[in-house]
């Protein structure tokens, strides 16, 4: 963000780079567990890791109020139509990141029962890879989903298309 | 108003009375995973609940059939996500039992194995303690837990090389020795433990608020948790001391000195002091285990036919080579026959019953989860008890959805 600062008691900013700093500073993720994985995303916000440096400590339970969808672990057959509806009910501008390899591409789990990828369902904008990924893993992703907002990638409120 | 025996689908919502049906999950907060329990209330009374499970379906056992012996273990240790030792050591133990290695694992080796079954034990229940504070409104006690579980993250990435899924079990004793420095950093958690066990039950267990939630709710009698076939520390919650570990030992746990906490009360405070007594109790196996391990030996058994020889004799001997080849090619083929054979995993009595027909890769792996059982007395805890201590109930059976749908 290109910030002119003065002597006085102001500074000048485009409205388009304040609002998008603002957004890209409170990104909150939706509360969804799904496997092994969930455990690694609670982690992020403990102590070590401290996702609240970023932001993203917010963690919602209700898709109205998330911005960010972190599909953490192995989705069945079974919860496929449920992480679409929750994807489809989060309010615009939304994002996903799409952690460790079995919510990436069915891992080593390349069966009759897993999903091979999410992105077959809702649209991923960072991939995680590990299994689990480390706590670190995901904090660099939600710092790669804040750059693209920073940016005025996809979703941004102000991005133009 | 009538109980119906058909299953609670949304669309019996008009019934008569004040009777409505709730669905709570799959995607709750307060579920630990992706649980849905079909609620039929009248007010804010649960009339009756129905768990409806496979949201987390993962075809584990299947896939292991399509792998080697060695391999399957991978799969495996995905169940139980929060202790995956439990898995692989359970697993290792039935194949071994198949293959007639059991005596021949090395000493060093069993203690390891005991070592990393009591830390993965501490571990798992920090999560719940965690999770459980954070589903009454105690959230600082999770950031307590998660600190303390971190350290034992820290040891078994060092042992097995990742955070949660090391893989350090493996058929015939372990993938490898301790590192240089464990012992340094287990000495430091040892030392840590009790005093961070004091501070966890300092914020909850003479917590008013904490009490008044969990005192007197989902009361499980003795009678009802045999007929739901609850085991663990909700069975012990119970008034029954039924543990895998005293009852039917394995990997040298009668020759360490330990205690079977057992509350006799059978509510949900009884289980949460169950579990806390358990992590000290684990703490004192741990110390023991310690003890033994400044005695160096070998950790994997010296059999060609089920592991591999040692990679500096591969240069050396062409029978050694051979043997690499087979085992990294093929794998090692176990003798025809079927084994049950059950660990005391953090959530209660975990078995595997495997049967091998003579081949490289097991004909079948059929898991008990405890989870799975103990999650089914939801059905008879829930009715009566208003929704908000529904979640309480959940809670204290610390169920684990991979292990519960496999």
């Amino acid at each position: 963000m290109a910030v002119a600062s003065s002597p006085g008691h102001f500074m000048l900013a485009k409205l388009d780079d304040v609002a998008r700093w603002a957004q890209s500073s409170s990104v909150w993720p939706l509360t969804m567990g799904l496997a092994c994985c969930a455990i690694e995303m609670m982690t992020v916000t403990s102590a070590e890791y401290d996702i609240a440096r970023l932001g993203s400590e917010v963690f919602r339970s209700s898709p109205r109020q998330a911005d960010l969808m972190i599909v953490s672990g192995r989705v069945a057959w079974k919860m496929a139509p449920v992480v679409k509806r929750l994807y489809d009910q989060m309010a615009d501008p939304k994002w996903v990141i799409s952690m460790g390899a079995c919510a990436s591409s069915g891992g080593i789990f390349d069966n009759y029962a897993v999903v091979q990828g999410i992105d077959t369902i809702v649209p991923v904008d960072v991939y995680v890879p590990g299994c689990p990924p480390s706590p670190d893993g995901l904090l660099y992703a939600v710092n790669l989903i804040q750059q693209q907002i920073r940016e005025g990638g996809r979703g941004g409120i102000l991005s133009r298309s | 108003m009538t109980m119906s025996t058909q299953p609670l689908t949304p669309e019996i919502v008009s019934q008569e009375g004040n009777a409505m049906v709730l669905s709570m999950g799959p995607q709750h907060p307060s579920t630990h995973g992706v649980l849905q329990i079909m609620l039929e209330i009248e007010g804010e009374t649960v009339v009756k609940a129905e768990p409806e499970i496979g949201y987390l379906h993962t075809g584990i056992e299947k896939t292991a059939e399509n792998l080697f012996w060695s391999q399957a273990q991978t799969v495996i240790e995905r169940m139980d996500y929060l202790a995956p030792e439990s898995n692989s050591l359970c697993y290792a133990l039935a194949v071994e039992r198949l293959l007639g290695i059991t005596d021949g694992i090395p000493e060093r080796a069993r203690v390891i194995r005991v070592l990393f079954m009591e830390l993965t034990r501490i571990a798992s229940h920090c999560v719940w303690l965690g999770t459980h504070g954070i589903d009454l409104g105690a959230i600082s006690v999770f950031f307590y837990c998660f600190d303390l579980r971190e350290n034992i993250l820290d040891l078994q990435e060092a042992a097995g090389g990742a955070r949660m899924h090391p893989n350090y079990v493996r058929v015939g004793g372990l993938n490898g020795d301790l590192p240089n420095g464990f012992l340094a950093k287990l000495d430091a958690f040892i030392e840590k433990f009790p005093g961070r066990m004091r501070d966890l039950r300092g914020l909850l267990q003479a917590n008013p608020i904490f009490q008044d939630r969990t005192i007197g709710v989902g009361i499980l009698s003795p009678e009802a948790a045999l007929e739901w076939n609850v085991t663990g520390p909700s069975l012990r919650g119970s008034g029954i001391g039924y543990d895998v570990r005293k009852a039917f030992p394995y990997t040298g746990y009668d020759s360490y000195d330990f205690d079977v906490p057992v509350r006799s009360e059978g509510d949900a405070y009884a289980r949460f002091l169950v579990r806390l007594d358990e992590m000290e109790q684990s703490h004192r196996i741990v110390e023991q285990a310690r003890r033994r391990l400044d005695t160096p030996g070998p950790v994997l058994i010296d059999d060609p036919k089920v592991t591999a020889p040692p990679k500096e004799t591969i240069a050396l001997s062409m029978e050694a080579l051979i043997h690499h080849f087979k085992i990294v090619s093929e794998g090692f083929r176990v003798p025809p026959g079927d084994v049950y054979q059950s660990v005391e995993s953090p959530r209660g009595e975990l078995g595997y019953y495997v049967v091998s027909t003579g081949g490289n890769r097991p004909y079948r792996i059929r898991t008990r989860p405890p989870s799975m059982y103990n999650l089914q007395s939801v059905k008879g805890l829930a009715p009566g008890n208003l929704i908000a201590d529904l979640v309480v109930i959940l809670g204290s059976l610390d169920p684990v959805f991979g292990e519960v749908d496999r």
